[in-house]
């Protein structure tokens, strides 16, 4: 994956942000007044790092749970290896899925190499939507599992010293 | 949460302008003004259905390294082998799931060789081995949770 290197404004504006932005009217100016440059010069740096993709995106996390959206679940996917990258964009693409990766096999004890968050109010509506998957993957898929999540034992999003 | 809270998470999850007064900016949009919008979204953030605000930093393409890990914890040992992993810096978030494999969580560091040194600290700490599962290729990633 290509890489960028930060240079130092780009990092304090980082280590700036990276808890969250200031909730106060003028956030930009705020961290400017912070790492003792302009806003301008700030929110020109963020445009940057939005546009070679080093911010994702700026915006809220939210919590599933708290939204109502208690059931979580994993679903995995053991797809033949010469269609995974054309049905993994398929899958990706279903309103259902939130994230959809392909990952290495780890065998013999995991054979799924396709991974497709899901997200639903029960665990009914999450069954439901894996089987849109299964119904799109057809024959290549030859296992298949859901992992429910039933706790969060850490979250703090990334962080960088 | 009522309507509002609704039409600030929803509208929130992504595109938060750069410009002198974005939350002005965002309350225009959806109605409100932007002193309730900064205090709901505080109110929001506190009691944690929103995790967080702010711009989502790339690791990978700062150089960095990111990677999910699986691990098979007897459930026994499980508490034991959940404060060890939780207590890693570079341990930026942890599930348990109901499967053998019921420990999932994600190492970003600073360096790639950095996530080579936390898999080592941690089969050594817990005693247990971790499957590391980076990701190979990643497909439209968007989210879609509506609030």
């Amino acid at each position: 994956m290509e890489t960028a290197a930060l240079d130092a404004l780009d990092r304090l504006i980082l280590l700036a942000t990276q808890r969250g932005l200031p909730l106060v009217a003028r956030p930009y100016h705020a961290v400017a007044e912070q790492i003792g440059v302009s806003a301008e010069e700030v929110m020109a740096r963020m445009q940057r790092m939005l546009d070679t993709g080093i911010i994702r995106r700026i915006g809220a996390v939210p919590n599933h749970y708290a939204l109502g959206y208690t059931a979580n679940g994993m679903t995995v996917w053991d797809v033949a290896d010469d269609r995974v990258f054309a049905l993994g964009s398929a899958v990706g693409q279903l309103e259902a899925v939130s994230h959809c990766y392909l990952r290495p096999r780890k065998l013999p004890e995991w054979p799924y190499n396709l991974f497709a968050m899901v997200h639903g109010h029960d665990r009914a509506e999450v069954e439901q939507k894996a089987q849109q998957i299964a119904d799109l993957l057809g024959p290549a898929c030859s296992a298949r599992a859901i992992l429910y999540s039933t706790r969060i034992l850490k979250k703090t999003g990334l962080r960088f010293a | 949460m009522d309507a509002l809270d609704r039409a600030i998470v929803n509208r929130l999850q992504d595109g938060f302008p750069l410009c002198e007064r974005p939350y002005a900016a965002v309350a225009e949009e959806i109605g409100c003004s932007e002193d309730e919008l900064l205090a709901r979204l505080d109110d929001l953030l506190d009691a944690r259905i929103l995790t967080r605000f702010g711009p989502m930093y790339h690791a990978e393409r700062l150089g960095g390294g990111l990677c999910l890990v699986a691990m098979k914890i007897p459930p026994p040992d499980f508490e034991r082998v959940a404060a060890l992993v939780n207590a890693l810096p570079e341990v930026a978030h942890n599930y348990e799931r109901e499967h053998a494999f019921n420990m999932w969580f994600v190492l970003a560091t600073e360096t790639p060789q950095g996530l080579t040194e936390a898999l080592a600290r941690i089969e050594h700490d817990t005693g247990y081995p971790a499957y590391a599962m980076p990701k190979l290729r990643e497909f439209f990633v968007e989210l879609k949770l509506r609030a």
